[in-house]
């Protein structure tokens, strides 16, 4: 995987893993066109397509889209459950999860992604797993005392 | 000073904002005092402004300020520090900032803690963003790390490891020992990332891939794990929709995948658990299709039998009719790939790749489009030539120029008829005139030009397509070219397809003019139109009018037009008597691929420069359909083999013919092109020069070729031209056999189409002795009078160790002198 998006109907970010360096200002470039050009097909199209030279693989959930560009080798319908696997994961944590939830708490969506891909790849195949890995990380935040947020 | 904000409030605050302005304003004021904090050097603090910084950095907002705090962070002892630290790093820094190598030693130190989950966080942070130098220095800590039995750190590592290469590739070896055994591993997690960082290897590294085939011989213990993946009985931990662990079947089915290419033991131990997984694969949901389409992907890409094959495509086929788009998307992106190599089985689901043409998904269509140009054929080329048709009717506009190339190509390769060609290709220039690609243009024209009996029908054509819409310029230059050359079959009502229209000079002279005032011809086009206005001066009466337009263009501020316009009124002037030979009708264009001349030229050691195209009379002027006689005899089942004969006969004498044309044709002198001459004439540049000897000289010249060569058996071919016949090429077959046991009963047949003729005389023997022991040789006659490209079908039938061979071949390398 090269990148993840997740944005909003109305083309707001909510959030950005790159796995391939590039400058901040490549990365706004690409997260503006690319989100542009998702939120202009209709809802009856297929999660896949072709831009630029990416393949991009995209599901919509609620008021979320989110959104992979992978690699040529890789497999797209895979690709949709490893999304659906993270939503799963960011439902379990938050409870029921909507956007606000990743709003408000962005921090704690990108450590669970953190622990479920690393480099682009899965890490960790088993929910029960990395769900006990971020518990016991944020139990590890609280002990350690001081959490000034 | 007041305590920070905390994130959340900042959140809220920045939400309630109405207008960007007002959020902006609110930013400005909350990095003020970020800034400040961070001037302060407060410990307590730096988390949580950072972690507000990281929001309105995405939001949009610079945060660049931020990068040292960050650092600062990771630095920190606290494990909240340090997570948003490298959360921070990971979004603000970027490999090509220096800033960033100052990381390296905290990630040294952290990949070293005592807490699992601060090593944890080095090494994403690692695998994610880290630089070529920083793994340089680091590779020995993953290298560690990799052996650890701690799986929750295995894993994590071996992703750290794939990035590393990445980078790094010439570290790869030093991962190769820790690798030994990550696949005796229970843990999935640790599994899973050991595929991905073997896979990694493979790809990078034709050695490594070699020794993971054959030293560790990893298939059977990949096999071994998918096998248990699929048996085993339920495990909630993996359980996906029934499916266990699809993630880690995929990555193992891509792993197979490069074990298996263009290696037969790795394919053939990989055949049965490929073939379980197709067919015990549930596919009512999406997970088990994923496993489907990586189990196709795989099965086409290794060395797998047919019946492996024939059910990879039977799944695709399957997908096609799926509801799910995406299901049917990715069938159709699969069906692409293998389409060249299983052409036949793909086939049987054309009406279904046709039927998703109509679909409304983008992608699917375009998929769809190059999918049913790949599969027209002579057989189905009326049927689907309709359908595409219709397609390039409808279809976005981004299609429209792919699609028009396409229909152009398949209908040059397959058209049936001369006029279904040329109607074709006007349906396109009228539909999507203005999207047809400016090369097509020049390949239009030769097309018109070689159908010499469609002249008269595709001028006026042509021409009533004027009359409607001068807009599509390509449309516009061919017509326009057209006219210029067979204006005088327009006018003199030749049309023999359809009712001939009537039109007088002046109307195709108004036409035309009309094309170079209109605001919509490019230049380009007025070029063609004034030229065409020019070539009509020797075929029209009305000469003066033409004499007036183009003199009047003689001024004109277009420098292409003036200087053509110029060079025109001088030829009304002071060349007057070269005009009618300079515009006379043009000669059949050849393909500018021809090989025929330049190659004869050079055997015989004559320095003459290729003569351009325009000023050659043709090689061969047959017209599309008869090369499809070669395509009927290699598709079918209607192979007539040639029955050998014991009698050697004569020559027949068609071929004398051309000894005749030879003896009577002078070198043309002057500019003028030579006037278009009747079929099967030779090549201008033979003209003047002897014809025997020269044919002599050039089977002498003439290299053998290899025509069969598989399981040992290698088939030759030796050429001499029949003296004095120069149309019969004298082909030895000579039949060797490199393997150590005889090949008996050994029979060589041999197919041709229909427009060349074939004997076969007897052969030597029908033993070829093993181990290159002796050949049979055997010679075959084959009477060329059109001098087409020679092809060849042959089958054989032989015993080898007991059992009965037979084996059909393509013999299609012929050197271009045996033909021509």
């Amino acid at each position: 995987m090269q990148f993840m998006l997740l944005f909003s109907r109305q083309g707001k970010l909510r959030l950005q893993k790159w796995y391939v360096p590039l400058s901040d200002k490549e990365r706004k470039k690409i997260s503006r066109d690319l989100v542009q050009t998702i939120l202009a097909r209709k809802p009856k199209m297929c999660s896949f397509l072709e831009w630029r030279d990416l393949k991009i693989v995209y599901k919509r959930y609620a008021s979320l889209y989110f959104c992979c560009a992978v690699e040529d080798q890789d497999n797209e319908l895979i690709t949709l459950e490893i999304i659906h696997r993270y939503v799963e994961l960011l439902d379990k944590y938050f409870g029921s999860v909507c956007e606000l939830d990743i709003i408000f708490n962005f921090e704690k969506a990108y450590f669970i992604l953190d622990e479920f891909l690393l480099g682009g790849e899965a890490q960790e195949t088993s929910k029960k797993n990395v769900l006990k890995a971020i518990e016991q990380a944020d139990l590890l935040q609280e002990v350690c005392g001081l959490c000034p947020r | 000073m007041p305590a920070p904000i905390r994130l959340r409030e900042l959140i809220r605050t920045i939400r309630t904002a109405r207008t960007q302005a007002e959020e902006r304003e609110m930013i400005q004021k909350e990095c003020a005092a970020i800034r400040s904090s961070f001037r302060e050097e407060d410990n307590t603090y730096r988390c949580r402004n950072v972690a507000k910084l990281l929001y309105m950095h995405m939001l949009g907002y610079p945060a660049h300020f931020g990068q040292l705090e960050c650092l600062k962070l990771i630095a920190s002892q606290k494990f909240t520090d340090k997570r948003i630290g490298y959360l921070g790093a990971m979004l603000l820094l970027d490999e090509r900032q220096d800033v960033h190598l100052l990381m390296t030693n905290c990630i040294k130190n952290d990949l070293n803690h005592s807490t699992q989950y601060v090593q944890g966080l080095a090494l994403c942070t690692l695998g994610c963003m880290g630089s070529s130098e920083m793994c340089r220095d680091l590779a020995g800590e993953v290298e560690k790390l990799l052996k650890t039995s701690n799986s929750y750190l295995r894993k994590k590592a071996a992703l750290c490891a794939v990035h590393v290469i990445r980078k790094v590739p010439e570290l790869m070896e030093m991962f190769l020992p820790a690798t030994k055994n990550l696949l005796s591993e229970k843990n999935h997690g640790v599994l899973h990332t050991s595929v991905v960082l073997l896979t990694e290897m493979c790809e990078r590294s034709p050695d490594m891939l070699l020794h993971f085939r054959k030293v560790w011989i990893l298939v059977p213990q990949l096999v071994r794990i998918l096998k248990n993946l699929i048996m085993s009985g339920y495990s909630p931990e993996h359980d996906v929709s029934g499916i266990s662990d699809p993630f880690l079947q995929v990555r193992i089915l891509r792993l197979l995948r490069i074990l298996g290419r263009s290696d037969d033991d790795s394919s053939e131990a990989m055949n049965d658990i490929l073939a379980q997984v197709a067919t015990n694969t549930e596919t009512s949901k999406n997970v088990g299709n994923a496993i489907l389409y990586e189990t196709v992907l795989t099965i086409m890409d290794i060395k797998s039998e047919s019946g492996l094959r024939v059910l990879a495509i039977n799944i695709l086929g399957r997908f096609l009719l799926n509801n799910d788009k995406n299901i049917r998307y990715v069938a159709l992106t699969s069906l692409l790939k293998t389409v060249q190599t299983d052409h036949n089985a793909v086939q049987r689901h054309r009406s279904t790749i046709v039927d998703c043409l109509k679909d409304l998904d983008v992608s699917i269509k375009r998929r769809a489009m190059e999918l049913s140009f790949a599969l027209v054929n002579g057989n189905n080329i009326r049927g689907m030539m309709k359908e595409l048709l219709y397609f390039l009717d409808s279809c976005d506009p981004e299609f429209k120029a792919d699609c028009a190339s396409g229909v152009f190509l398949a209908a040059e390769k397959y058209a049936p008829s001369k006029r279904w060609h040329i109607d074709t290709i006007m349906r396109v220039l009228t539909t999507a005139g203005s999207y047809v690609r400016d090369d097509s243009v020049p390949n239009l024209i030769q097309l018109i030009t070689n159908s010499v009996e469609m002249h008269a029908y595709t001028v006026q054509r042509l021409y009533k397509a004027l009359l409607d819409d001068i807009s599509q310029q390509p449309l516009v230059q061919v017509s326009s070219w057209c006219i210029g050359e067979y204006g005088d079959l327009l006018v003199s009502g030749q049309c023999e397809e359809e009712e001939p229209i009537q039109v007088t000079e002046d109307e195709v002279l108004d036409v035309l003019e009309g094309l170079l005032v209109s605001n919509l011809s490019t230049p380009v086009t007025r070029g063609y139109s004034l030229t065409a206005i020019m070539k009509l001066s020797t075929r029209f009466s009305s000469v003066n009018r033409i004499k007036k337009v183009v003199s009047i263009y003689g001024s004109s501020i277009d420098v292409e037009l003036q200087q053509r316009a110029v060079e025109y009124n001088a030829l009304f002037k002071k060349y007057d008597h070269m005009r009618p030979a300079l515009l006379e009708r043009m000669p059949i264009m050849e393909k500018t691929a021809s090989n025929g001349p330049t190659e004869i030229v050079q055997t015989n050691g004559e320095t003459e420069p290729s003569v351009p195209d325009t000023k050659h009379p043709p090689l061969v002027t047959q017209p599309a359909n008869q090369a499809n006689d070669l395509l009927d005899l290699l598709g079918g089942n209607d192979v007539v083999p040639v029955i050998q004969t014991t009698l050697p006969t004569k020559p027949a004498s068609a071929g004398g013919e051309l000894l005749d044309l030879l003896g009577d044709l002078s070198l043309s002198s002057g500019p003028a092109p030579a006037p278009s001459v009747p079929i099967s004439q030779p090549p201008f540049l033979l003209d003047g020069l002897s014809s025997q000897p020269l044919f002599n000289d050039i089977s002498a010249a003439i290299p053998p070729m290899t025509a069969y060569s598989k399981n040992g058996l290698k088939i030759e071919f030796t050429f001499e031209r029949a003296n004095p016949n120069p149309n019969i090429a004298v082909i030895t077959i000579h039949a060797t056999n490199t393997t150590e046991a005889d090949m008996t009963e050994f029979v060589f047949q041999a197919a041709v189409p229909k427009t060349f003729q074939l004997q076969l005389l007897s052969p030597s023997s029908n033993i070829v002795p093993a181990l290159n022991q002796g050949s049979v040789t055997q010679v075959i006659r084959v009477l060329n009078p059109q001098k087409q490209q020679l092809r060849m079908r042959v089958k054989l039938t032989y015993t080898h160790k007991g059992s009965p061979i037979q084996d059909l071949a393509e013999v299609n390398n012929f050197p271009p002198q045996s033909w021509q």
